[in-house]
């Protein structure tokens, strides 16, 4: 099945207004990785029919990074373009895939001027599976599985979204395993306020290796994530322990697109 | 009688000292720069009745939260015997309560002596969690000196507390029981009283009576005027702290408003880049926080109310993987500074400038490039203290005024203002995604 993929571009030109835009972000739209849970949400979208448009090429990074470097003028400068593109096509409502971006989008760019209501896309996933309007019959391949779940810092602690990603890996029939340090007291993955960019500080371990192993330690099948950027450090960390073969890291939307074999 | 005028020009020396001190750490925290935290105030009351009223947040932690519960219980609720202490210290009289109230009175010397016991049990574990079995958070390197030595003359002062207040009461039970026959009938002291001290004479019983009082209260005064120089002034500035909360998602970190007038100029075709800025414009502040008074008071208030527990360091995932970065040792420093500039400003007059800064003299940039701005140390400060708004002030001061970023990260904002993602990808390929298998 091809994607559907419409831009603001050409439904503004039909004279559209889609319900939702999806930002699909820096990390969605370059990462090879992150590329495919953009793929994920997508075709649980045209699953579902929803009435969504990307801004394609006219998309440009929240800022996110450079606010949290300290570089506030690049932070605004991109913030103010990306509101007058946002507001030309009158956007509304805006899902997005990276907690980093729902952040910026929602808590730093209304004072700027830029008002939307935003989501992250396990709420929008978890809203359509509520209205039955995606329905995943009997829990599909991971059904027993053990799944972990890696709260991302900027989802959870930063936004407070801790049972959104947790229902819908609920629905997956799988067994889901908490680490100890989850939800408010989860561990950071090493690649928020712009650590992602750059060498980590003098140490003696990398955080991504002190936060995998923990997940390690329960055995899981599946770690499950909902950030592309804590998706990249978990998959370095379980290659570090050389265990990619027996351990998958996954995001949310992957899971519930192959569980209800979209 | 000369007990008494003893007694009243220590209490007016006492609280007088005390509010010197306080005035000093109000006039401290006001050197920071002004915030508006003074909205929504109901939500604020419940914030401050839960988080510091109730330790809502200490309850994390269980083993520490039950300890801390049981002084916080004892000194909380037993200076309602400071109103007998100061009338029979006044006037001379002995018990003042004890007629009128007859059996209540009994009842309430009971539930403090029961509180001051539970109060000295967790005081001997906090002392030996911090002397004796070393945990971990209680013991790293920022904690070495002063911190340490702060920290165990508290506890000190609260065994000397609980011990005058045994000793007073019990003697006291031994003279009642050899003068009248009866027994007060307090819980501890009149059991604990005839076992310690029976068998002693009458004079040294009203001795050791006296030392107990005196010892109680003078302790309370030193104790109240350490204070204002101790991290134990969380016991004050837990509550207007935690009513000064950030009420904003943790995720949002401020908006720099001169920040945002600058770019509107630069975006704006019809601006004049040579006008004159309008009349009684303010100068343009700093960028960032270089020193504390380039902080917003509130996060002077956090430092004067940390107590040091540690709790965010141990979660700091930088901190936990062998960082520099402690963001306790934030805290630390930014109280330390903030005391130094208050002392300079009282010594030199307030334009005094010492060459110091927060940032360099205290803080390393290597602290503050570990942050991962996880807000970890955030979410578990029981007291709502936020060292991340500090660090990041610090940061933005680096990178905007002295433009000293991290070489990789200079990449990446140069990718981010070129091509608007911070990495080298061309704004057409956006959506090649959509087409590729």
């Amino acid at each position: 099945m091809s994607l559907v993929v419409p831009t603001m571009a050409e439904k503004m030109a039909k004279g559209e207004v889609p319900d939702i835009l999806f930002w699909v972000g820096c990390s969605g739209s370059f990462d090879d990785r992150a590329k495919k849970i953009t793929k994920a949400l997508v075709k649980i979208l045209n699953n579902c029919n929803v009435d969504f448009a990307v801004l394609g090429a006219e998309e440009s990074c929240t800022g996110d990074p450079a606010k949290r470097a300290g570089n506030e003028f690049t932070f605004q400068m991109q913030a103010m373009m990306n509101i007058q593109v946002l507001d030309g096509y009158e956007v509304k409502k805006i899902v997005t895939a990276c907690p980093h971006c729902f952040n910026t989008l929602k808590n730093e760019y209304p004072e700027l001027g830029g008002k939307y209501e935003v989501i992250h896309h396990t709420q929008l996933i978890q809203e359509l599976i509520n209205q039955g309007q995606l329905v995943i019959k009997d829990g599909g391949v991971f059904k027993g599985k053990k799944i972990t779940f890696h709260d991302p810092c900027y989802l959870g602690r930063a936004n407070d979204v801790y049972e959104a990603p947790r229902s819908l890996i609920e629905k997956l029939d799988s067994e889901l395993v908490e680490m100890k340090r989850c939800k408010t007291k989860g561990l950071c993955c090493g690649a928020g306020g712009a650590q992602m960019f750059k060498e980590a500080e003098k140490g003696n371990k990398e955080i991504n290796i002190e936060r995998t192993e923990e997940a390690l330690e329960l055995q899981p099948d599946i770690i499950a994530t909902g950030c592309p950027f804590c998706n990249t450090m978990m998959t370095d960390g379980v290659k570090n322990f050389e265990k990619e073969g027996s351990v998958q890291v996954l995001d949310v939307a992957e899971l519930i697109a192959t569980a209800a074999d979209l | 009688m000369i007990s008494s005028i003893v007694f009243g020009v220590l209490l007016i020396g006492a609280f007088g000292f005390f509010s010197w001190n306080v005035l000093k750490v109000r006039n401290n925290i006001r050197l920071g720069r002004d915030i508006d935290r003074n909205d929504k105030k109901s939500e604020r009351i419940k914030i401050m009745t839960l988080v510091a009223l109730g330790q809502k947040k200490m309850f994390t932690r269980p083993v520490p939260a039950l300890l801390h519960l049981m002084i916080y219980g004892a000194f909380m609720l037993t200076q309602v015997e400071l109103i007998e202490i100061f009338i029979d210290g006044l006037s001379g009289s002995h018990r003042f309560f004890k007629e009128a109230l007859g059996g209540f009175y009994t009842f309430v010397i009971s539930f403090i002596e029961v509180l001051s016991l539970l109060a000295l049990v967790a005081t001997i574990v906090f002392l030996s969690r911090r002397n004796l079995i070393k945990v971990p958070r209680l013991v790293m390197s920022e904690m070495k000196g002063w911190p340490k030595m702060d920290a165990n003359m508290i506890l000190f002062m609260e065994l000397v507390l609980v011990t005058c207040i045994f000793t007073m009461n019990g003697a006291d039970e031994v003279m009642h029981l050899a003068a009248t026959g009866e027994s007060y009938g307090f819980a501890v002291s009149s059991t604990l009283g005839p076992l310690l001290f029976d068998g002693m004479s009458v004079d040294s019983l009203h001795i050791l009576e006296r030392i107990g009082w005196w010892g109680h209260i003078l302790m309370v005064f030193a104790f109240m005027n350490y204070l204002p120089y101790s991290k134990h002034f969380h016991i004050f500035l837990a509550f207007p702290n935690t009513f000064y909360s950030n009420l904003e998602k943790k995720g949002k970190f401020t908006n720099m408003e001169s920040v945002t007038n600058e770019v509107k100029l630069m975006m704006d075709p019809t601006a004049d880049p040579f006008a004159a800025p309008p009349e009684g414009a303010t100068e343009p502040q700093r960028f960032g926080a270089k020193d504390v008074t380039d902080l917003t008071w509130k996060n002077l208030m956090d430092s004067y109310t940390c107590t040091e527990c540690g709790r965010c360091t141990s979660s700091c995932p930088a901190n936990i993987t062998g960082k520099l970065l402690s963001p306790r040792k934030i805290m630390m420093d930014t109280r330390d500074r903030l005391e130094e500039v208050g002392e300079n400003r009282w010594k030199h007059g307030k334009d005094y400038d010492d060459g110091k800064s927060l940032l360099g003299d205290y803080i390393t940039e290597e602290e503050l490039w570990a942050c991962t701005s996880c807000n970890a140390c955030v979410q578990e400060c029981p007291v709502n203290i936020d060292p991340l708004s500090i660090i990041i002030d610090l940061r933005r001061y680096l990178v905007m005024e002295e433009s000293k970023v991290p070489t990789e990260l200079t990449g990446m904002l140069t990718n981010i203002e070129n091509n608007g993602a911070p990495w080298q990808f061309s704004p057409t390929d956006r959506l090649n995604w959509a087409n590729e298998d």
